[in-house]
C-alpha cells in the first residue's frame, strides 16, 4: 500500500480519535464517541498490517490474540468499583508497550546501520523513561487499589533523598542514550531505572490520592504514545498520544483543585502518613447514634434529601440499596439528589459510574457546584461512605490538612445522617466535627446493610 | 530540522486540541474518558505491529510481540470497558 494512503488512513484515525473525545461531552453522545475512537483504531491497525515493510503474520496474529483475549476478559468480568485499578492497569500496559516499541525501535536503526537524529535519540530516551515510570507507577497504584500492597503512603526516613538520586540516575542514563545510542544497553538500564523511578514515585502516596495519580498516570501513558510518535516519525501517535496527555494533566489539576492541593504536594507529601487524630474531645458526649427506624421516620416527611456517597459506598457494594432507598423515597413524593465530590472514590467519576450501574439516572447526579446551594433547603443529607469531602473542618481551620479544601455542605442541610462504621477519621487522619454536630445522626453499620435497614424500616411503617 | 518543527507543530496543535475537547467533558463521565482515552493511548499498537512483523533481528520481533501483546490489552479492554459503562449511563 503506497505511503500517501497509509497516511491519509492515519489522518482519519486521528480524526476519529478527537471524536471520540468530543462525544464524551455528553452521555447521549458518549457511546457514539467510544465506538468511532474504536473504528479510527481499527483502520489505523488495519492499513499498518498492510503495510509492504512486514514479511510475517504470525507474531503479529499471535500477539494481538493473546492481547484481545486478556483485554476482552478483564473489560467483560470486572466489577465497576474496581474500575480505578482496571484503568491504572491499563494505563501502565500502555506505557510499556511504548517503551518496548521505542526499544525494538531503536535495536533496528542500530541493526540496519541507520543515522540516529537528535529527534530519534531524544524521544526513544523519553519514550522509555515515561514508559517506564508509568509502567512500575501503574503497577504500584494497581497493588495499592486492589489492596494487594498497603493502601497507606508509604514514607521512609531520606526518601526525598532517594528520589532525587534515581531522578538524576534516570536523566544521567538519558544522556547516555541521546550520545551513545549504537549501545543498546543504556537504553535497557534506563527502562530499569525508570521503572525503579514510578515504584518510588508511588510508594509514598496514599489510598485517596489515587484519583490524582491515575490520572497523572494517564497523561503520561499518552505522552509515552506521543514520544514513541516522535521516534517513528508518525504523526497519529503524536495526536493521539498528546490528546490523551493532555486529557490527563486537565484531570489531574480537577483532582487537585477539589482538594485545594497542589501537585507536588500530592506527589511528595507523603499524605496519609501522618498521625491519626483521635478527636475524643470533640465527640465526647456530642455523638447521637439513631436506629434504622429513627432515620425512616426523619425520611417519612422528608422533601428533599440529599445522599451523598464516598468510597465507602463502593467498598460495601451499597449502590443498588442506595438506588432502591432513592427510587422508595421518590416514590413517597420526596426530591431525592445525589451530591457528588469531585475527588470521592478513587478516582475521577467513581461514584458516577457506580450509581449509573445501579441504574441512577445521570440527571440526579449534582456536582459540588450545583449542590451546595442546595444543601440549606434539604431536609435529610445521608452520607454513606464519605468523610473528609464532607468535614466543615476544611471550611473553619486553617491549621487543619484540608485547610481550603471545597467541601459538600451537608452540615446546612436541617437533618444530617451519617453511615459509618465508627469514628475511625478519614485518609486525612483528623476528627470530623460534622459527627458531632447537633443536627446529625450516626447509623453505626456496614453500608450496604445499613441502607437494606432503613429500606426495610420504611417499608413497614 | 525542518521536519522536527512540523513534528512539533503537530505535537503543540494537537495539545491545544485535547485541552479544548476534553474541558467540555461533564465529571459525571471522568471514568468513562480516563478509560476511553486510555484506549486511544494503544495507539502505540501500530509502532507495535510493525516491530513484530518486520522481524530484523529476534531481538525487535520479541520486543514487538510483548509491545503487541499489551498495546493490545490496551486498545480492546479500554473501549470494551468504556463501552460496558457508558451502557450503563441513562436518562430517567
Amino acid at each position: 500500500m503506497p505511503a500517501a494512503v497509509i497516511n491519509f488512513a492515519y489522518l482519519l484515525a486521528s480524526a476519529l480519535f478527537i471524536f471520540a473525545l468530543k462525544g464524551m461531552s455528553h452521555p447521549r453522545t458518549a457511546v457514539r464517541g467510544n465506538l468511532l475512537g474504536a473504528l479510527g483504531m481499527f483502520i489505523a491497525v488495519l492499513v499498518t498490517v498492510l503495510d509492504r515493510r512486514i514479511i510475517s503474520y504470525e507474531i503479529i496474529l499471535a500477539g494481538l490474540v493473546v492481547g484481545a483475549g486478556v483485554g476482552a476478559v478483564l473489560a467483560v468480568r470486572i466489577q465497576m468499583t474496581a474500575m480505578p485499578q482496571m484503568v491504572a492497569l491499563l494505563n501502565g500496559f500502555g506505557g510499556a508497550a511504548s517503551a518496548l516499541v521505542a526499544g525494538a525501535a531503536l535495536a533496528e536503526t542500530i541493526h540496519v546501520g541507520g543515522a540516529f537524529g537528535l529527534q530519534l535519540t531524544v524521544a526513544t530516551a523519553l519514550s522509555g523513561l515515561i514508559g517506564g515510570v508509568t509502567f512500575l507507577g501503574s503497577l504500584v497504584a494497581f497493588g495499592k487499589l486492589q489492596e494487594l500492597i498497603t493502601g497507606a503512603a508509604v514514607v521512609f526516613p531520606g526518601r526525598h533523598a532517594v528520589n532525587a538520586v534515581f531522578l538524576l540516575i534516570n536523566i544521567a542514563l538519558c544522556v547516555f542514550v541521546v550520545m551513545q545510542p549504537e549501545q543498546l544497553l543504556w537504553y535497557w538500564l534506563l527502562l530499569a531505572a525508570a521503572c525503579i523511578l514510578g515504584i518510588l514515585a508511588t510508594i509514598g502516596i496514599g489510598g485517596a490520592d489515587m484519583p490524582v495519580v491515575i490520572s497523572l498516570l494517564n497523561s503520561y501513558s499518552g505522552l509515552a504514545a506521543c514520544a514513541t510518535g516522535f521516534v517513528l516519525q508518525n504523526n497519529m501517535l503524536i495526536i493521539a498520544g498528546s490528546l490523551v496527555g493532555a486529557s490527563g494533566i486537565i484531570l489531574t489539576q480537577i483532582m487537585c483543585k477539589a482538594m485545594n492541593r497542589s501537585l507536588a504536594n500530592v506527589l511528595f507529601g507523603g499524605f496519609g502518613a501522618q498521625a491519626v487524630t483521635k478527636g475524643d474531645d470533640i465527640y465526647k458526649g456530642k455523638v447521637k447514634a439513631a436506629s434504622p427506624e429513627e432515620i425512616a421516620m426523619l425520611l417519612e416527611n422528608a422533601q428533599r434529601v440529599a445522599i451523598v456517597p464516598g468510597y465507602g459506598m463502593a467498598v460495601s457494594q451499597a449502590q443498588h440499596a442506595v438506588r432502591t432507598l432513592s427510587a422508595l423515597l421518590e416514590k413517597r413524593g420526596a426530591e431525592v439528589f445525589f451530591a457528588i465530590h469531585p475527588v470521592a472514590g478513587r478516582m475521577p467519576g467513581h461514584m458516577n459510574v457506580l450509581l449509573a450501574e445501579a441504574d441512577v439516572p445521570y440527571e440526579a447526579l449534582k456536582e459540588m457546584d450545583v449542590a451546595n446551594p442546595l444543601f440549606p433547603q434539604t431536609d435529610v443529607s445521608i452520607i454513606i461512605g464519605a468523610n473528609d469531602v464532607v468535614n466543615p473542618l476544611a471550611r473553619t481551620d486553617p491549621k487543619s490538612p484540608i485547610a481550603g479544601m471545597p467541601i459538600l455542605d451537608v452540615d446546612k442541610s436541617r437533618t444530617v445522617v451519617v453511615i459509618k462504621r465508627s469514628l475511625s477519621p478519614g485518609f486525612a487522619g483528623i476528627p470530623n466535627p460534622l459527627f458531632a454536630a447537633d443536627n446529625t445522626l450516626m447509623f453505626f453499620s456496614d453500608g450496604q446493610k445499613a441502607v437494606n435497614d432503613i429500606i426495610n424500616a420504611l417499608k413497614e411503617s | 530540522m525542518e521536519l522536527f518543527v512540523t513534528t512539533l507543530t503537530i505535537f503543540v496543535l494537537a495539545i491545544f486540541v485535547g485541552f479544548e475537547v476534553i474541558t467540555k467533558v461533564p465529571p459525571t463521565l471522568h471514568t468513562p474518558l480516563m478509560s476511553g482515552s486510555n484506549a486511544i493511548s494503544g495507539i502505540t499498537l501500530v509502532g507495535a505491529v510493525l516491530s513484530a512483523g518486520t522481524q530484523h533481528t529476534t531481538l525487535t520481533t520479541v520486543l514487538g510481540f510483548l509491545a503487541v501483546v499489551f498495546a493490545t490489552i490496551n486498545v480492546v479492554g479500554g473501549f470494551l470497558v468504556t463501552h460496558r459503562m457508558l451502557g450503563m449511563f441513562k436518562r430517567k
